[in-house]
């Protein structure tokens, strides 16, 4: 079977409609632009749908045009067969499509996280309101006592969305325990994680969410003192946070005395300058104290040690976003979402050649088959699917054989499947793992910050290997010595880039070693993508 | 504004607040929301919003409110527009340039008739 199938409705009617002379210039063009291979065209009867033009259907894709000219035709062959992309013009909604059989429902999203985000108006304090907004702060400081928030989070088994999945009050409780002059918490909204962008969609669409968690937060752990995070070129979240900011302010849920409670929370913003290091939490912390960027040494950890030194909790902006609704809900609600050990739901990132891009919320749990196929709608063109990276630049490539882990903070551990920070990227087999590999590693090598010598020197080295691969010069050891990079700058490195560089290496080189092989022994890339140096090889044996 | 201090504060806002969101629907058919996030502006969302509101003016339509959201998460398809009529299935649409928002207006609005080839959602989430 060839991957694309393309159905045309030939009946009485549409051969009217000109139908056959349809099927004729549709072959024609097939054939025009090579697409003998990829593509079958098959004639069927009726196909229940009444349109003023004949019915082409195109699979994998469940795309239905309708069709009046050769032009139309035209068309369809060079933007959806040829680019991948439907020709909404000529589309016909599933929704008139009565008798085709029932396509297996889009399943239904999840929301805690996001479940304001894209109906409420980011920028009006009483909408948040409306929507139960700051009853959790109210419920907080008039019922509860900080232990008991705390208890409340612990239960909940939440656990932290920026890609390392801590126990969320276990850290608050950290720094609740120790006993300082001054406490900070800090939201980690530097969203550096390539592909990832979901932190960003939170504060445009619900600063307030964000807000009034950091300031339960505080109330918990006894801080007076928070700080938002924010990468600079978030203008969006940035505008919005500062304007949510000032609102909450002025009815009070900031500053003295928070409705009437006693209890006093300040929160400023600090912007970052977009290095990908300044995301490390102890990197972010120097950061917002004014010096440069660099990974502080560990322990002791932020928690007891953070900001200017005082017991810091810094989580990221979607584990913020779960607060108000654990503390509404309770723990156990929560925990009916999700995984026994990671219990809630993930907003992941669809990126790469799916079909509907963008970003879905789903609970903890959900396949990689599932957030590619069901709510990504598969791959553009109805490709193969080949690689898919899961968990951002440091998180996990996998292969097909990897579809059906689920994914939460355990599936790495249990199936070498990374969830990080919720980025799902599909690759069709038009991309080539070692220059995918190559790229990678230049991202690592670009950004590690240079403070310690096994993450500089190393990813460094890597590139240089993989430099040598993607020109068709690699050798076999080369991949024994990627291997020793991955388990040296984990071992040895200061802070987590460093530290988890092994797991994008090592995976990309295990799961796909047969195309770095192949790069060994091919005249040209097996892919198409790296463009071989042809010196010496030219051997020609007999 | 005044500080809010006490669960009556909060509920008299709550209340006040999903009264003039009820208060902006009533009288009203329906809403327009614009997806307003990065992706929508980069799309072009802030013309498809100008859009909106003048092709709602011109054809002296007032029974129709129109607001802004954050992204409905549908980045591949950005400028999005929710329409939702009062008895009917909430319906997004995606790729809304200007023209495509007046049309959304002339037809769906004025004639309730769904855009068919602009269609990407019906329901809720
Ligand atoms: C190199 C590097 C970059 C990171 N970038 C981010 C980031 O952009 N956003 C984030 O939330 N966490 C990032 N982290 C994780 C943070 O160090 C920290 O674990 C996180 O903010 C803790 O919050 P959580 O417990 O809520 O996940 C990064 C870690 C490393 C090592
Ligand atoms: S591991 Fe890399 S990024 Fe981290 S401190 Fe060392 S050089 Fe800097
Ligand atoms: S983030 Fe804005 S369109 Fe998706």
């Amino acid at each position: 079977m060839k991957p694309m199938l393309v159905l045309v409705s030939v009946d009485s009617n549409s051969v009217l409609l000109g139908a056959k002379h349809f099927v004729n210039y549709l072959k024609d063009l097939i054939g025009k632009y090579g697409l003998q291979d990829t593509v079958d065209v098959l004639e069927t009867g009726t196909m229940g749908v009444y349109t003023q033009g004949v019915v082409m259907a195109i699979f994998p894709d469940d795309v239905y045009y309708s069709v009046r000219s050769t032009e139309d035709v035209e068309k369809i062959v060079t933007e959806h067969l040829l680019k991948g992309r439907s020709v909404l013009s000529l589309e016909i909604p599933k929704d008139r499509l009565k008798l085709v059989v029932e396509k297996e429902k889009v399943s239904a999203e999840t929301r805690i996280v996001l479940r304001n985000v894209g109906s409420i108006d980011p920028r009006s304090i009483d909408e948040y309101i409306a929507r139960d907004g700051y009853f959790a702060l109210h419920k907080v400081l008039s019922e509860m006592r900080p232990q008991q928030v705390l208890e409340c989070v612990k239960a909940s088994g939440l656990r932290g969305r920026g890609g390392a999945g801590f126990p969320t009050g276990l850290k608050w409780e950290f720094t609740a325990k120790v006993q300082a002059d001054q406490k900070y918490v800090v939201c980690n909204a530097d969203e550096g994680e390539p592909g990832t962008f979901k932190d960003r969609l939170i504060m445009e669409g619900d600063p307030h969410s964000v807000i009034e968690a950091m300031t339960i937060c505080g109330y918990a752990v006894g801080a007076t003192k928070g700080y938002i995070y924010i990468r600079g070129e978030y203008y969006g979240s940035v505008d919005n946070i500062q304007k949510a900011i000032k609102d909450a302010y002025e009815y009070g849920f900031l500053g003295k005395d928070i409705m009437g409670s006693g209890f006093d929370f300040d929160l400023t913003v600090r912007l970052g300058a977009g290095a990908y290091i300044c995301g490390e939490e102890t990197a972010l912390l120097e950061s917002i104290e004014g010096k440069s960027g660099r990974p502080r040494l560990k322990p002791p950890y932020p928690p007891t040690n953070g900001l200017f030194g005082k017991p810091t909790v810094i989580n990221n902006v979607e584990t913020f976003a779960n607060i108000p609704q654990i503390i509404l809900n309770g723990p156990e609600w929560f925990k009916s979402f999700g995984t026994a050990g990671s219990p809630g739901t993930k907003v992941y990132s669809l990126v790469g050649n799916v079909v509907r891009r963008g970003i879905v919320e789903v609970p903890m749990g959900t396949t990689v088959r599932d957030l590619i196929y069901r709510f990504g709608g598969g791959l553009v063109g109805g490709k193969d699917l080949y690689m898919v990276q899961t968990g951002g630049t440091a998180g996990t490539f996998i292969g097909i054989d990897k579809l059906d882990a689920p994914l939460d903070y355990d599936s790495f551990k249990n199936y070498g499947v990374s969830i990080g920070s919720g980025v799902i990227l599909a690759m069709s087999d038009e991309v080539c793992p070692v220059d995918v590999a190559l790229n990678t590693m230049q991202f690592f090598a670009h950004e590690s910050c240079g403070k310690c010598t096994p993450c500089r020197e190393g990813t460094r080295l890597a590139v240089q290997i993989l430099e040598r691969m993607s020109k068709g010069q690699g050798k076999l050891e080369d991949l024994e010595t990627l291997k020793q990079i991955a388990y040296v700058t984990q071992e040895a490195s200061l802070c987590g880039l460093g530290q988890s560089i092994n797991v994008p290496l090592l995976s990309i080189v295990e799961n796909f070693r047969n195309d770095f092989i192949e790069h060994l022994k091919a005249s040209s890339c097996p892919h198409g993508v790296c463009e071989f140096i042809k010196i010496q090889k030219s051997k020609v044996k007999t | 504004m005044s500080k809010i201090k006490t669960l009556e504060d909060l509920m008299k806002i709550k209340e006040k607040a999903v009264k003039e969101l009820q208060l902006r629907d009533t009288g009203k058919r329906g809403k327009i929301t614009v997806a307003m996030g990065t992706c929508g502006i980069a799309a072009g969302a802030k013309d498809t919003l100008k859009a909106v509101v003048e092709a709602l003016s011109e054809n002296n339509i007032n029974d129709v409110s129109v607001v802004q959201s954050g992204c409905m998460g549908l980045c591949e398809v950005e400028p999005t527009v929710e329409v939702r009529l009062e008895g009917q299935e909430p319906v997004v649409y995606g790729h809304v340039t200007p023209e495509n928002a007046k049309r959304i207006v002339k037809l769906h609005i004025m004639s309730n008739q769904v855009v068919t080839d602009l269609l990407v959602r019906r329901g809720e989430i």
